[in-house]
C-alpha cells in the first residue's frame, strides 16, 4: 500500500511534515537528512527537487535551491539519495517540484522512477488541473502514486471540490496568499479560511503549510487541519545549526511538537 | 501588384480557449495565481471588444501616444539592402517604444478590474517606463522589478521610471537580468492578489497574456496594412523582420498577417557572443520544450531543466524564452529565425544611425543586422519594426564605437 495512504488510516491528527531542499546545505546531506527525520519521528518527508527558478518560493528556499545546484545537485543523483535512504527508512516521502523537471525527465520515466525508488507523492505546484486529468492521471493511478494540489484562501468552492476529487493522498492547503517562507502568526482571517475548509467535509486529509514556522503556528494548525507542512523554518535552522544535521534535526522537531 | 486576395490556408493562426498556439502555451501557474489569471481569462476578450474601451483605448493611442507611427521608405538603406525597406516607426511613440501600446491597453484593463496597484517587469527598461508613464496618466501605484544587471546598464530608463513616480525594486537573484525581474513579479502577485494587476511586458506569461499583449500590440500591422495599400499600392509586404526577446513588437508586427502565406515573417533572436559561445540568448536554435514564466514553449534550459542563463548586450533581448506564439510559428516553419551577435546589431545601429539618420534600440538593431543575412529581391518590399529608439544604448554604443 502506498505510504501516506497507510499513514492516514492510522492517524489523523497532529501531523508533522518537514519539508527540506535536497542537496543544502550539503549535497550529500539529502540521505542525513532523511535518516534524521525518520528518527525524530516526523510523519511525512517533503524532499524538495532543487530548481534554478521556483515561482511559488520566498527567499529561504530559493536560497537553499541555489546552493544545492551549485553543489551539483541532479535529478538522477536525488533518486540516488532517496532509494538509499529507503534502506532504513520507512517513512513516507513525497517530492516537491516544478512540472518542466517532470517534463524533462519524461513524465512516465519520472513517475515509474518515483515508484521504483520509494517516492509515494508529489507535489507539483505549477501542473495545471486539467492537464492532470486529462493526460497523468491514469499514470499516478497505475504506479499508485499521490498527487497533492494546492487550493488558497482565494481558491472557489467548485473548484476545490475538483481539486479534492483529484488530488491523492492529501490536499495542500496554503495558509495564506503568499509563496513560502517563515512567518510570525495566524491571523483571525486565516482562521476564518481553516474553518471555512473544515466544514466542507473533504474527502482527503488536509495538511496546512506556508508560514507555519514553530510550535505555536503548527498547534493552531493542527486544530483545523489533519496537520501541517514545515519548511523554511526547518531550512533556517540546519543552516544556523551548531550541531550535527541530527541534533539539529531532533531539537526542531521536538520544538515543534513541544 | 494589386493582389489582395490571401491565399487559403490549410490551419489557421490563432490561440484556443485554453491558451495554445499547437502544442505551444497553457497556463502552467501555482494555485495561488489561479483566482487572477482565471478572471483575466474569462474577462478579458469581453472587455477589449466594448465600445467604450476600444474608443478610450483608441484615442489615447492617437492622442497620448501619437499613433499611428509612420511607415517610412528608408532610400539609402533599402540601397545598401538591395530591396524596398520600410520602417515603422514604433520608436516615435511616446516614451519611445512600441511598449506602450500594451501598457495603455492594460492599464485600461486593471482600471476595469478594479485594480489600483500595478505591477510590472522590465528589462531594457522601455516597458517599465512605459509602465510608469500609464500608471502616472491614471494616478495607480506603480512597482517595476528590474535585475539589478539591467538597472545598471540602462540607468537612463531607471532615472526615468522615478521621476514617473514609479518604484523599481531590483531582483537579486539568478543571473539579474529579465527573467528574474519576472519571476520577482509574479512572486509579488502572489503575495498581493486583492489589489494588483501585473502588466507583463511582452506576449510571455501564462494564457491570457500572450494574447491579449499580442492583440494590444496589432495595431502595428493594422497600420501597415492601411499604410502599405497607400504607398506601395498593395496592403502586404513581401516580408516582415523584427527582433525577438519575448516576442512582443514581432507580434504586433505580424498579427494581421499571421494567416497570410504571401508574406515572410522573420524573427531575430540576440546570439550575444555567437550561438554556440555558451552566451548567447537564441532560443530557437539553444532552446527546448519546456516551462518558463507559466507557458509551455520554447527556452534554454539543461537536461534536468533547470533554465539557463541567457546573454545578450540587448536588456531587452537577453531573455530565455520566447513567447507560445513564436514558438509555434518557428517549429511549424510559419516564421524564420535569425540570430544575430552583439557585434553585428551594434554595427547595425551606427550604420541606421549614419545612413537614415535613426539611432534605433539596440534589440531593434538586431532586427536591421538580419537584413545583411536574408536575400531579397530588388522589388520585394520588407517591412523592419522599428520597435524604440536608442537614447537608452547611447552608453553601451560609444563603448563599442571603437570595433565600428
Ligand atoms: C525597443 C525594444 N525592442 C524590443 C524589445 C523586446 O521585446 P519584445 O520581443 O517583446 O518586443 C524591447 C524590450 O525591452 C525593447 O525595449
Amino acid at each position: 500500500m502506498n505510504r501516506i495512504t497507510h499513514l492516514f488510516q492510522h492517524k489523523q491528527s497532529r501531523i508533522l511534515n518537514i519539508y527540506f531542499t535536497a542537496g543544502h546545505p550539503h549535497r550529500d546531506d539529502t540521505v542525513e537528512i532523511i535518516r534524521a527525520l525518520d528518527q525524530a519521528g516526523v510523519d511525512l518527508i517533503e524532499v524538495g527537487i532543487p530548481y534554478s527558478d521556483p515561482l511559488a518560493d520566498g527567499p529561504t528556499i530559493q536560497q537553499s535551491s541555489q546552493v544545492a545546484l551549485q553543489n551539483g545537485m541532479t535529478l538522477s543523483l536525488l533518486f540516488e539519495q532517496i532509494a538509499e535512504a529507503r534502506r532504513f527508512s520507512d517513512t513516507p516521502l513525497i517530492l516537491m517540484g516544478y512540472f518542466n523537471q517532470m517534463m524533462q525527465y519524461g513524465e512516465e520515466s519520472f513517475i515509474k522512477t518515483c515508484k521504483e525508488v520509494g517516492v509515494d507523492g508529489l507535489i507539483l505546484p505549477d501542473l495545471p488541473l486539467y492537464e492532470y486529468e486529462r493526460s497523468y492521471k491514469p499514470l499516478f493511478e497505475q504506479y499508485d502514486l499521490g498527487i497533492s494540489f494546492l487550493l488558497t484562501p482565494q481558491t472557489d468552492e467548485q473548484r476545490i471540490r475538483k481539486i479534492d476529487e483529484l488530488s491523492r493522498g492529501f490536499i495542500y492547503m496554503v495558509s495564506d496568499a503568499s509563496i513560502t517562507g517563515a512567518k510570525q502568526g495566524i491571523s483571525d482571517k486565516q482562521l476564518a479560511y481553516f474553518e471555512r475548509i473544515a466544514a466542507m467535509q473533504l474527502r482527503n486529509p488536509r495538511l496546512i503549510g506556508f508560514g507555519i514556522s514553530n510550535s505555536e503556528t503548527f498547534q493552531t494548525a493542527c486544530q483545523y487541519a489533519n496537520g501541517a507542512i514545515i519548511g523554511s523554518a526547518f531550512i533556517q535552522a540546519l543552516g544556523q545549526r551548531e550541531n550535527t544535521v541530527a541534533g539539529a534535526t531532533l531539537n526542531f522537531v521536538r520544538q515543534i511538537r513541544a | 501588384m494589386n493582389n489582395t486576395t490571401a491565399t487559403p490556408l490549410s490551419a489557421t493562426i490563432a490561440v484556443d480557449e485554453l491558451g495554445y498556439y499547437g502544442e505551444f502555451g497553457g497556463a502552467y501557474i501555482p494555485e495561488m495565481l489561479y483566482p487572477n489569471v482565471e478572471t483575466l481569462r474569462r474577462q478579458y476578450l469581453g472587455l477589449i471588444k466594448e465600445s467604450g474601451f476600444q474608443d478610450e483605448f483608441r484615442r489615447l493611442l492617437r492622442d497620448y501616444v501619437g499613433r499611428p507611427s509612420p511607415l517610412y521608405f528608408a532610400p539609402r538603406l533599402s540601397a545598401h539592402i538591395g530591396a524596398q525597406v520600410y520602417l515603422k516607426r514604433e520608436d516615435l511613440n511616446h516614451t519611445g517604444a512600441h511598449k506602450i501600446n500594451n501598457t495603455i491597453g492594460q492599464i485600461l484593463l486593471a482600471r476595469r478590474l478594479a485594480k489600483t496597484r500595478i505591477i510590472a517587469e522590465t528589462g531594457a527598461g522601455q516597458h517599465g517606463v512605459a509602465t510608469a508613464t500609464v500608471c502616472a496618466l491614471m494616478g495607480l501605484q506603480c512597482i517595476v522589478y528590474m535585475g539589478a544587471v539591467d538597472m545598471e546598464r540602462q540607468a537612463p530608463n531607471v532615472a526615468r521610471m522615478k521621476m514617473l513616480g514609479a518604484e523599481v525594486r531590483p531582483a537579486l537573484s539568478g543571473s539579474q537580468t529579465l527573467k528574474d525581474a519576472t519571476n520577482e513579479a509574479i512572486r509579488d502577485w502572489i503575495n498581493n492578489p486583492e489589489d494588483t494587476h501585473y502588466i507583463i511586458g511582452s506576449v510571455v506569461g501564462p494564457h491570457p497574456y500572450p494574447d491579449m499583449v499580442a492583440r494590444f500590440q496589432s495595431v502595428i500591422s493594422e497600420e501597415m496594412k492601411s499604410q502599405l495599400q497607400e504607398q506601395t499600392d498593395r496592403h502586404y509586404p513581401d516580408a516582415i523582420v523584427a527582433c525577438v526577446g519575448g516576442g512582443s513588437n514581432a507580434a504586433g508586427a505580424y498579427y494581421h498577417y499571421l494567416n497570410d502565406r504571401r508574406v515572410r515573417l522573420i524573427a531575430v533572436e540576440a546570439a550575444g557572443h555567437g550561438v554556440d559561445s555558451g552566451e548567447s540568448a537564441a532560443t530557437s536554435i539553444l532552446g527546448s520544450r519546456g516551462i518558463i514564466h507559466g507557458s509551455r514553449t520554447l527556452l534554454m534550459q539543461t537536461p534536468d531543466g533547470q533554465i539557463v542563463e541567457p546573454y545578450s548586450i540587448s536588456a531587452g533581448l537577453d531573455y530565455p524564452g520566447i513567447g507560445p506564439l513564436h514558438a509555434h510559428l518557428i517549429s511549424s516553419g510559419r516564421a524564420e529565425a535569425v540570430s544575430i551577435t552583439d557585434e553585428e546589431a551594434l554595427k547595425a545601429g551606427f550604420f541606421l544611425a549614419q545612413t537614415e539618420g535613426i539611432i534605433p534600440a539596440l534589440e531593434t538593431a538586431h532586427a536591421l543586422a538580419a537584413l545583411d543575412r536574408l536575400s531579397f529581391s530588388a522589388d520585394d518590399v520588407v517591412v523592419v519594426c522599428l520597435s524604440g529608439r536608442g537614447d537608452k544604448d547611447l552608453d553601451t554604443y560609444i563603448g563599442g564605437m571603437k570595433d565600428c
